[in-house]
């Protein structure tokens, strides 16, 4: 069972019912479930929407994008059937705060899904979890069902003349499908390969019809935001960026896990403060700020860093996904660099050919330059493949892979040089030769 | 299915099957679950897995196929009844993925995507399951198992030895 951690400078919003028996839909309605949902209910689309637009929500699946404004593009007048569709294909390497949400607070998955179907009109939502989360699956699903004996899903919700329902989908295995438009393709039973944009999945989505789609975090947030009140929820995050998020903070710290901090939290008290700091006898090196597609940040580029998009953004980095991996100086970059992108290697669809090929081609050249067998020419070639993947997929997968590779190598290339003339890296374990 | 007598689902997965595709909008939206709970069921996707299912959801088998090869999760040949699966992604690899690995590999007397002569274990290296800040993690089926260290490895297989004694050869259906 994940431990739950605790730290005085959380600020317990979404994850306020953790721990708390609250996967029960007795205890849930009990610690004031489903009233957000009454709530909304009574209010209408607009008010949701405006609410949501007030709020500085942002898509807490690495985007950013601003949750209201997402809801505002979807047509009023459709002809066909509009859907909405939760996110939880958590796959980011250092991510799994979804995981914790769907163990404690699945309700509140359930209750954000029917506010953005009632903000958009639609009738069907659909909870998607990546497959290696059966047990969570079970939880949701069961979830479901209790929400459906309450009356709170089906033809009439809480006694209204308004239909809702919800369907739980499994994944079976797949990174790539956590991006929005290859998710839409995997629910409809196909391979899931990304599609071109525009149409955006607004307008022209799952089966065709105009479909929201959000992170699990996010849609877990929304009833919170509707309780406390748009004000009250953007007040307690930085500019432009409402409220709080989950920070997964992972590697060598003293205390790692899940804390639920205000948006624009210092980074460096992140991880010496909240998260009990480095090793004993070790010292900082580097971090990768929000997931492993994110480029890695220096000790000395964190000191003022405030977690919020923006500020994560001018400093050259991302957000993400909020999965903080904390990298000490025993570790060597080039075979954190060689793992990071032997996952993008493995995830890549192969649709688009500068992802599938770039991808591969940064995997051998890494794979040959740890052990020990690299030229000094190859730092720079890694560095033009990687720029040349950049913006040319149909997806972000390309840019997830070569973003990191850049940061390694730019931020780290006296590392890469080391690593020349045969010289053994003093830190390396792991070194696959089948490959060169 | 036409004739009966030619399925290789059980009657509760059959029943789990008509369930499913009354859920969904579109009904080859019932594909990927169904073809996980099958090998969930079967242990992997053998010829006749995908044959019965390509007939159920009314698409070609080479459908049912091209589908299959793209999910990670989804096998075409058995594995240990216990398989082993082992995060290495960065979090779990700072944490000490590797030397759990081969720890494992260790015990277990085989190597990557192996499967141990009684067939009771198999053991293969997986990309990031969602448990970062829990790691090293590993899942064994469907079991998340955290924070652990090579030592509590020969403790986990003794576990699941034991857990297979009691179950016996009882099939999942």
């Amino acid at each position: 069972m994940p431990r739950l951690v605790s730290h005085p400078d959380e600020v317990k919003i979404v994850t306020r019912r953790f721990g708390q028996g609250a996967a029960q839909i007795d205890r849930y309605i009990e610690l004031g479930g489903y009233e957000a949902a009454k709530k909304c209910l009574e209010q209408g689309p607009d008010w949701i929407i405006n609410e949501l637009k007030a709020s500085n929500l942002r898509g807490r699946g690495g985007a950013g994008f601003p949750t209201g404004m997402k809801w505002s593009f979807v047509p009023k007048q459709s002809a066909k059937p509009k859907y909405v569709l939760v996110n939880g294909d958590e796959s980011e390497p250092g991510t799994c705060k979804d995981h914790l949400i769907f163990l404690h607070d699945p309700h509140a998955v359930i209750e954000g899904t029917i506010i953005a179907g009632l903000a958009i009109g639609a009738k069907i939502g659909f909870i998607y979890l990546r497959g290696e989360y059966r047990y969570l699956l079970e939880i949701m699903e069961k979830a479901v069902a209790d929400a459906y004996a309450k009356g709170f899903l089906g033809k009439n919700i809480f006694g209204s003349d308004t239909e809702f329902e919800v369907i739980t989908q499994t994944g079976a295995g797949a990174y790539e499908v956590g991006e929005e438009s290859a998710l839409m393709e995997s629910l409809e039973g196909k391979r899931g390969v990304p599609r071109i944009k525009p149409p955006f999945p607004a307008v022209v989505g799952l089966y065709g019809g105009p479909t929201v789609i959000n992170n699990a975090e996010t849609i877990a947030t929304v009833p919170h935001v509707i309780e406390m009140g748009s004000a009250a929820y953007a007040a307690a995050g930085s500019a432009r960026n409402g409220g709080t998020r989950l920070f997964c903070i992972s590697g060598h710290v003293q205390r790692p896990g899940v804390y639920e901090l205000p948006m624009g939290y210092n980074l460096k008290r992140m991880i010496y403060e909240v998260a009990g700091g480095i090793r004993v006898g070790r010292s900082l090196k580097a971090v990768v700020p929000g997931g492993s597609s994110t480029p890695v940040l220096l000790p000395e580029e964190i000191e003022n860093l405030g977690m919020d998009f923006d500020q994560v953004g001018k400093a050259g980095s991302m957000l993400g996904s909020g999965g903080v991996v904390v990298i000490d100086d025993h570790t060597c970059i080039v075979e954190f660099a060689l793992r990071t992108i032997s996952f993008y290697q493995h995830e890549s669809c192969g649709w688009c050919i500068p992802c599938r090929e770039g991808t591969d081609w940064l995997k051998k050249s890494l794979t040959r330059f740890h052990a020990g067998f690299g030229e000094a020419k190859d730092i720079d070639n890694i560095q033009y493949l990687a720029e040349n993947m950049m913006g040319r997929t149909f997806c972000p997968l390309g840019d997830a892979a070569a973003m990191p590779t850049l940061g390694f190598v730019k931020k780290f290339r006296k590392e890469f040089e080391d690593h020349l003339n045969g010289k053994p890296c003093p830190f390396a374990k792991h070194v696959d030769l089948a490959v060169v | 299915m036409s004739n009966e007598t030619m399925t290789v689902f059980s009657p509760r997965l059959a029943a789990r099957f008509d369930a499913l595709v009354e859920k969904y909008p579109v009904k080859r939206s019932a594909l990927i679950p169904m073809l996980l709970y099958a090998q969930d069921e079967i242990g992997y996707l053998s010829d006749s897995v995908i044959a019965e299912v390509a007939d159920r959801i009314g698409i070609t088998e080479l459908e049912v196929r091209n589908v299959a090869t793209y999910y990670s999760m989804l096998r075409f040949k058995p594995v240990g009844k216990y398989n082993v699966q082992v995060c290495t992604n960065i979090s779990c690899m700072l944490s000490g993925a590797y030397e759990l690995y081969e720890r494992f590999q260790q015990e277990l007397g085989i190597g990557p995507k192996g499967v141990t002569a009684d067939g009771a274990f198999s053991l293969e290296e997986v990309e990031c399951i969602g448990a970062c800040c829990w790691g090293p993690a590993i899942q064994v089926n469907y079991d998340f198992l955290d924070e652990l260290t090579p030592e509590l490895v020969p403790g986990i297989l003794e576990s699941y030895r034991r857990k297979a004694r009691t179950e016996g050869t009882v099939s999942h259906a």
